[in-house]
């Protein structure tokens, strides 16, 4: 009875639903993913069927959930000492490791062979560096190893409307480029902004955050930096054949709130942090949500308006 | 022990299925949808007069 009772309970924790295995693959991070890459899909110079679209940005989904799956697998270990991360399905029990790779090695070669398929070699080569990147060098290697890792991480995470484009244009080309170093340089701010008003347990699981490694002032210099490279990055892309004017008024206003916004966390020190629950850290990281949704979203109004005469720089 | 008819672990096991049985789906009408614009893109009026050069 008592050894039958142990296998009931044993069988129980392996058995994983359809929602465990969705959630392996960060479902929060694909839809970043998929918003991007449509975008960077939709404001390319060619026209691409929907069909072929729609099949390109779900390809392109399913790659970056594979990653994530692959990320969790190799991560479990840490994962199973962060408060944050335990409710992941491998540290929960929900689905094993050797699942989780299986599933993510079996996805990323489909979703690399099938965006070949369908669209053409050249996004299919970028979505498989982009994989290879997040889950090798990010993950793998330099996630452990240095405080830089979120910036690392962060150019995984930009290439997706790079891909968008190839998707439409067979190529890569300076839009592209700055659509990429958008999200890319979006990310040291937005995440270490956070960093600053959560107590995150990375310490314990050996991972190095710059908060802890190099202290919360060098964080607050770093996101400073990283805002001005930012808003350099913004403009620039403003200036391209899929800016224009309803673009640039949108990235001029948001990039000045937020180098606002950064120097009030540049010239702030913990006590002051301390005193108002982090009034500063925690605007500049809304803001940072609200940014890059509303960069791509003006990316986009630019492109619905040109079969109108209207958008970019006519 | 009480053996019920439907355990946890059944629904979870059916939430798989019916999860995993609706990918499937989808995938193969995405690959015929893609088949069906592929085949018909190379019957377009450019690709014919490409095809006929």
């Amino acid at each position: 009875m008592t050894d039958a009772s142990i296998q009931t309970t044993k069988t129980e924790t392996g058995e994983a639903g359809f929602g465990d295995y969705f959630a392996l693959l960060k479902p929060r991070v694909m839809s970043l993913v998929v918003f991007t890459a449509l975008v960077g899909l939709l404001v390319a110079p060619v026209g691409v069927n929907p069909v072929v679209g729609l099949a390109s940005i779900l390809f392109i989904a399913v790659g970056g959930g594979a990653s994530g799956a692959l990320n969790m697998w190799w991560d479990a270990d840490i994962d199973r000492k962060m408060k944050r991360t335990l409710t992941r399905p491998i540290p929960s029990g929900k689905v094993e490791e050797g699942e989780a790779f299986a599933i993510g090695i079996t996805l990323s070669v489909m979703a690399v062979v099938m965006l070949g398929l369908a669209a053409n070699l050249m996004a299919a080569a970028l979505l498989a560096f982009t994989i290879l990147f997040y889950v090798v060098i990010y993950t793998m290697w330099l996630k452990r190893w240095t405080p830089q890792n979120i910036v690392i991480g962060g150019a995984a995470g930009a290439f997706p409307p790079m891909i968008g484009w190839a998707v439409a244009t067979g190529g890569i080309s300076i839009e592209s480029v700055l659509m990429f170093a958008l999200t890319f340089a979006w990310t040291p701010p937005h995440f270490w902004a956070l960093a600053l008003f959560t107590k995150g347990d990375y310490a314990n699981a050996g991972v190095p955050m710059l908060t802890v490694t190099h202290g919360r002032k060098a964080t607050r210099n770093h996101i400073l930096g990283y805002t001005f490279a930012l808003a350099a990055v913004a403009i620039a892309l403003g200036l391209t054949s899929v800016g224009g004017p309803t673009y640039m008024v949108i990235a001029l206003v948001l990039n000045a709130m937020f180098i606002k916004g950064a120097w009030d966390v540049f010239r702030r020190t913990d006590v002051d942090s301390e005193a108002d629950s982090h009034k500063a850290e925690r605007g500049l990281f809304k803001l940072s949500l609200a940014y890059l949704f509303l960069h791509y979203g003006a990316l986009l109004v630019e492109a619905s308006l040109k079969p109108f005469g209207l958008g970019g720089w006519g | 022990m009480v053996i019920k008819a439907e355990h946890e672990l059944h629904k979870r096991r059916l939430s798989r299925n019916i999860g995993l049985g609706l990918v499937l789906v989808g995938f193969v009408a995405l690959v015929y949808g893609l088949t069906v614009v592929k085949v018909g893109e190379l019957y377009q009026p450019e690709a014919a007069s490409e095809a006929s050069k």
